[in-house]
């Protein structure tokens, strides 16, 4: 999108994160979780009964993404980012415990962007309805807990170069609010 | 009368449901293009390439879209001389969802209940619109509608003294509110008159008539192009990212209504704005 693109691997560390701008695009590959709103839920309420994680969250980046079934032969079936804000609620306390970037779409709340700055989290944009291109990105994926929930389960994923914009970075800056301040 | 087998209302609709969510149609691919060469952002032409891109790999590949293949929206129009046998209409409705999104490889959006959730795991029910018109025909229309967009939404109950002033600022605040949330350049159904259910179901009406059209009524029409105008100007852009193409178009629908009220709904719809109509 940019002029310049960064291939970065997952899991990011802290300074990868910090040296992250909002507008910059990057390519994305290695491991990433994919969440979305039950699966958070779910998360939560582990966290406070004490419990572990399906995963190690140290690091680690959350997709926002229902999939699409896998036709026969593929990997996984049309897979974009889903509306971030609805994980708002839950995205502060997951970052306390070291997640540390996340991709979806659409806005966060000013609660998520000060976690973010207080624990060195990046949020990604990737392109929203553009789930038949993303899905190519992805070279394997397996549900890692919640079968039940369908599109909703918890599932690691693999990627290969996914095309992410940097939307929040880890000192707050907005690209939405950039360039529409009137807004 | 005519006989119509529900069962042909099941093919039809399993066929409708694979087909709008893998090709996108023809007003959408070409406001997109037009929208391309307007726009001056490198970001924006960016994004509008990638969902171009998209939509190409996406009929080729025989896949969805985009992963949100929506709740299931079939307006049927059913001539009142059509008389229907093997089975009960609606249930064959909700089979021909329940084949097309299973055989289809299409995702299950649908929960139960809207507070205790619980997936139905085939994606029925179906949101179904009926109206009886003349004739002997079955006209199925499917709109595969994703909550990203719908989640935008919004209706107010205006006082007839804001007039078209009031309905305009509303239009243009609830795309304002919306940003880059339901996945722009959005399509932007609107609803005006009627009562508060159906001034609603106008607005989602207004999403199955292509973009390039324009309402019969030039007052309307006029309107259409004004707000379209008016939201272009907002500068959310493909994405939200900033740009000239924050919708792709603008279509109105209305009815008479109370002499107390003034109801106006706008129901949003994403780049990805699916529809299919065959006739039975």
């Amino acid at each position: 999108m940019g002029e310049k693109v960064r291939h970065l691997s997952l899991p990011l560390t802290e300074a990868e994160a910090v040296s992250l701008r909002a507008g910059e695009s990057v390519l994305l590959s290695g491991t990433l979780y994919a969440a979305r709103d039950e699966a958070h839920e779910k998360m939560i309420a582990l966290l406070e009964e004490g419990r572990d994680l399906p995963f190690t969250i140290k690091d680690a980046c959350i997709y926002y993404v229902g999939p699409a079934p896998a036709a026969p032969g593929r990997v996984i079936g049309s897979a974009g980012p889903t509306t971030s804000g609805r994980m708002d609620a839950f995205t502060p306390a997951l970052i306390r415990c070291g997640l540390r970037g996340m991709i979806g779409k659409g806005e966060r709340s000013p609660e998520v962007i000060e976690a973010m700055k207080a624990g060195k989290a990046v949020y990604f944009g990737a392109v929203g309805g553009a789930g038949a291109l993303l899905a190519k990105c992805i070279t394997s994926q397996q549900v890692i807990a919640w079968p039940e929930l369908g599109p909703e389960a918890l599932r690691r994923m693999t990627v290969e170069n996914m095309p992410v914009i940097v939307v929040i970075d880890t000192e707050g800056r907005d690209l939405y609010q950039d360039h529409t301040g009137s807004r | 009368m005519r006989a119509v087998s529900v069962r042909t209302i099941t093919s039809t609709i399993r066929k409708l449901c694979i087909e709008a969510c893998t090709e996108l149609p023809f007003d959408i691919r070409e406001a997109l293009d037009k929208a391309r060469e307007a726009e001056t952002s490198p970001t924006a032409v960016s994004v509008l390439d990638t969902i171009v891109e998209n939509y190409r790999t996406a009929e080729e590949e025989q896949m969805p879209i985009c992963q949100d293949t929506g709740m299931a929206c079939l307006f049927l129009e059913i001539g009142q001389e059509v008389c229907f046998t093997d089975g009960f209409l609606e249930d064959a409705v909700h089979e021909g969802v329940r084949q097309g999104y299973t055989e289809g490889y299409l995702r299950k959006s649908v929960v139960a209940d809207p507070i205790r959730r619980g997936n139905t795991g085939d994606n029925t029910p179906a949101m179904i619109y009926e109206h009886i018109v003349p004739g002997d025909r079955v006209t199925i229309t499917l709109a595969p509608k994703g909550f990203g967009s719908e989640n935008m939404s919004a209706i107010r109950m205006l006082k007839p003294a804001a007039g078209l002033n009031g309905v305009r600022d509303f239009i243009i605040e609830t795309v304002r509110k919306a940003g880059p949330n339901p996945c722009p350049p959005i399509v932007v159904g609107v609803g005006i008159g009627g009562t508060f259910d159906k001034c609603a179901y106008l607005a989602k009406k207004a999403l199955l008539r292509p973009v390039s059209s324009s309402h019969p009524d030039p007052y309307y029409a006029r309107l259409e192009e004004e707000l379209l105008e008016a939201v272009n100007a907002l500068d959310i852009g493909p994405q939200g990212f900033g740009g000239r193409t924050t919708a792709l178009g603008v279509n109105i629908e209305t009815l008479p209504t109370h002499i107390a009220g003034l109801p106006c709904a706008v129901n949003i719809n994403c780049h990805v704005t699916r529809h299919k109509t065959e006739v039975i």
